[in-house]
């Protein structure tokens, strides 16, 4: 297998009376989008700040591509945090040229790198203009720009979309697809799981200092298929199977139906399809999957680790 | 290191820049010089220059009027007090003293006229010419002749001599006390001004949500040093801008706003309004500006001018350096200019308090038991020391030592400093405590 771009072995990180972390391991394969995901005050900030080395580990190790983190590394990673901002009196393009050495990147080479950027995203005539006249949109783009105008290989983004109005958040997310599709390897972190779902490759849920999962989504969530389908169509649906479980019936105007059907241990989907336009049955118009959304995954990993689970008020908001 | 070196250069050019320091840089040596410049007018205005109106009724200076001093001159109206009131009034005189006949034996009655009452000091100089004539008087009554009367004149200047184990030096106190209290107010300021600055600069990276964003590229001990040194620079280089501008508004104004010339001015036309009885020799000695005065002074006094510059390079950035390091912690722990107060208050007391006791004991009794331990406690000692300096006497010993545990101090702040900045800038909405503080000391890396 190829080195990983980041890998996190059994870390620590305890503050005063609190811990942070406690023996989080993590896998981060090259050229992939990264969800690291769990509720506000899970530890995914400190987890973070380990790797841009803000802070340290009090134990474990931190690895990137198999040499363990040290300054060197600072350039070749950008980060995106949560709490973000730009000095307001400053130029963009002098703001994001310092920023830009600061990384290590050479006042040359930084101007290039800034000037392309600034034509990427169309703005190029805001490179004389303070921080404090543009709209917060705008901002967000230099923001987005100074985490990455170094080509960094790893690209870490705390809580990316908080803030972002909807047009700019698409435009984001474009850009993250387009710089995975690059070879740069993305780490996300959120805790509004369902809005990374569909962008992520691979996942790790992280809850009260632990890891509670982790892997490709895809495995992640056939390990946890409920085994329930969804079925549309019109007709009387009597389903008289042992196999089968009813979980919802709804009807519907003109003699449509809206059923949730469980599939019992051994039946497959195919069985129920049969089973459903079988002679004397009814006129299938949808059959679907229900598939677990990774927030539903994590409540249930979550109460099959700790049975005696309550929900903390930020897990709560969550959920809502 | 070349980080820092970028840190400081932006905190260098942002502030440079900016138009309130290129006013404060053109105003500075204005306001230094108005600070100066004005209560030497405001008392030459009231002081001097004054004509004194004498209506000799009792014939106490039949001889002679006393003579101008200070600026002081007398002249003769009619001995008739309604016809001197008269003359009053036409000339403007300042002040009109009339003189009764008199008993020598117990001289009363005498009665002084103004339009606005008089300053202290010319009613003290109209007493003093009064004293003078009538003691001149009972004298000679008492048959000593003027020969003798003019030889009991005197006119003394004390010179003073400080004695010191390099042997006797001449020394000015006024020299020394001046170079003291601007060495001491320099530094005084600077640390107030730019130290605080430091704490915004901090406290400003912190509300702008920034400095996450520059610590994941730089050390947090990178980011406050770069910061320390670059507002240093700014610093420098208005001391600097300081310097030239106001030799230069001294050299060129010296010729018309320098006291002595304000005050020759003022004499000049009250001459003209009496008579041109103000000596040429004094005219010529008068002519000198304040800053060859100076100099002249302090060369008389002995004082090591070299020594003090350097030493005073040394205070005036070690003692910045210092207090910028805690200033920099404090604006870290904080999220708001109003929390800073609980912080500021033990790290400006001994600034303060230094200044209050400057005025008490330390100009006095430069060398006392008070003055020696303040100029070797790191927080006290730059003000301290460079307040003793100018008055000589100081040992090497001390001065090496006070100078060493500076840099010690420095060390430590800047260690203590470092820690509590890289906790408190990442962190946001909570209210701070000492003790809170003191842990923040122990958390690893």
């Amino acid at each position: 297998m190829k080195t990983p771009i980041l890998e996190v072995r059994d870390v620590r990180k305890q503050y005063a009376a609190h811990t942070a972390l406690d023996g989080v391991s993590l896998v981060v394969p090259e050229g992939s989008i990264f969800g690291l995901l769990g509720p506000n005050g899970a530890g995914k900030t400190s987890l973070i700040r380990i790797i841009t080395q803000i802070t340290g580990a009090d134990s474990g190790q931190v690895l990137f591509r198999g040499e363990p983190l040290n300054p060197s590394h600072i350039g070749r990673i950008g980060y995106l945090p949560e709490e973000r901002g730009l000095y307001k009196k400053m130029k963009v393009g002098e703001q994001l040229l310092y920023l830009a050495q600061l990384k290590g990147i050479p006042k040359e080479e930084a101007r290039v790198k800034i000037k392309s950027w600034l034509e990427r995203f169309d703005i190029k005539g805001w490179a004389d203009k303070n921080i404090e006249d543009l709209s917060k949109g705008m901002q967000q783009k230099i923001q987005f720009i100074a985490t990455v105008v170094h080509d960094p290989e790893l690209v870490i983004l705390d809580e990316p979309f908080s803030g972002f109005d909807p047009i700019n958040a698409n435009l984001l997310k474009d850009e993250i697809l387009a710089m995975r599709d690059r070879g740069t390897s993305i780490i996300f972190s959120t805790h509004r799981m369902e809005s990374v779902e569909e962008m992520c490759d691979h996942i790790a849920l992280i809850n009260r200092s632990k890891k509670v999962l982790d892997g490709p989504v895809r495995e992640v969530r056939d390990a946890y298929r409920t085994q329930t389908y969804e079925v549309e169509g019109k007709g009387r649906l009597m389903v008289m199977h042992p196999d089968f479980e009813v979980i919802k019936h709804q009807e519907r105007e003109n003699g449509h139906f809206y059923d949730i059907i469980r599939l019992h241990a051994g039946a497959v989907p195919n069985d129920l399809l049969r089973y459903l336009i079988g002679p004397g049955n009814v006129e299938v118009h949808a059959f679907r999957e229900m598939i677990p959304s990774i927030n539903d995954i994590f409540i249930r990993r979550v109460r099959e680790t700790h049975p005696d689970y309550v929900p903390t008020e930020e897990e709560m908001a969550v959920k809502g | 290191m070349s980080k820092t070196w970028l840190i400081a250069q932006r905190e260098y050019l942002t502030r440079v820049r900016k138009k309130s320091f290129i006013i404060m840089s053109l105003l500075g040596p204005l306001l230094t010089a108005a600070i100066f410049a004005v209560p030497v007018l405001i008392a030459t205005m009231s002081d001097n220059g004054k004509v004194v109106a004498v209506a000799d009724a009792g014939g106490l200076f039949t001889d002679k009027l006393p003579e101008a001093k200070d600026d002081i001159s007398f002249t003769r109206v009619s001995a008739d007090l309604p016809a001197a009131k008269a003359e009053f009034n036409k000339a403007k005189y300042d002040a009109l003293l009339y003189v009764p006949k008199l008993d020598m034996a117990n001289p009363e009655g005498f009665r002084v006229f103004s339009r606005k009452g008089l300053g202290m000091s010319l009613q003290r100089d109209i007493e003093r010419a009064v004293n003078n004539a009538v003691e001149t008087q009972r004298l000679r009554k008492a048959g000593v002749n003027g020969a003798v009367l003019d030889n009991l004149k005197s006119d003394v200047d004390l010179q003073t001599i400080s004695l010191s184990d390099d042997g006797e030096r001449s020394s000015s106190t006024g020299a020394s006390t001046l170079i003291a209290y601007i060495c001491g107010f320099l530094i005084y300021m600077f640390i107030f001004i730019y130290g605080i600055q430091i704490m915004r600069g901090v406290m400003e990276e912190k509300t702008n949500r920034i400095v996450e964003v520059v610590i994941s590229s730089v050390k947090p001990f990178e980011l406050m040093m770069g910061k320390v040194l670059g507002i240093a620079g700014v610093g420098f280089t208005q001391l600097g801008l300081w310097l030239v501008l106001s030799y230069g508004i001294f050299a060129v104004g010296a010729g018309s706003i320098s006291p002595t010339s304000v005050a020759q001015e003022r004499v000049d036309r009250t001459t003209a309004v009496v008579q041109p009885r103000v000596e040429k020799e004094k005219k010529a000695a008068k002519d000198n500006n304040a800053v060859s005065e100076f100099f002249q002074a302090a060369e008389k006094a002995n004082i090591n001018i070299a020594l003090i510059a350097g030493c005073f390079l040394f205070y005036f950035l070690g003692g910045y350096l210092f207090y910028g390091a805690l200033f920099g912690a404090i604006g870290s722990a904080v999220d708001s200019e109003t929390d800073t107060q609980q912080f500021m208050m033990p790290v400006t007391m001994p600034l303060v308090l230094t200044f209050v006791v400057a005025q008490a004991t330390l100009t006095t009794n430069p060398n006392g038991q008070v003055a020696f331990w303040m100029s070797m406690f790191p927080l006290t000692s730059p003000i301290a020391m460079m307040m003793r300096l100018p008055f000589g006497g100081v040992p090497m010993w001390q001065l090496g030592l006070s100078m060493l545990l500076l840099i010690v101090g420095f060390i430590g702040t800047i260690w203590l400093a470092a820690r509590i900045y890289r906790v408190g800038i990442l962190m946001y909405g909570k209210k701070v405590t000492y003790g809170e503080l003191s842990k923040w000391l122990f958390y690893k890396g």
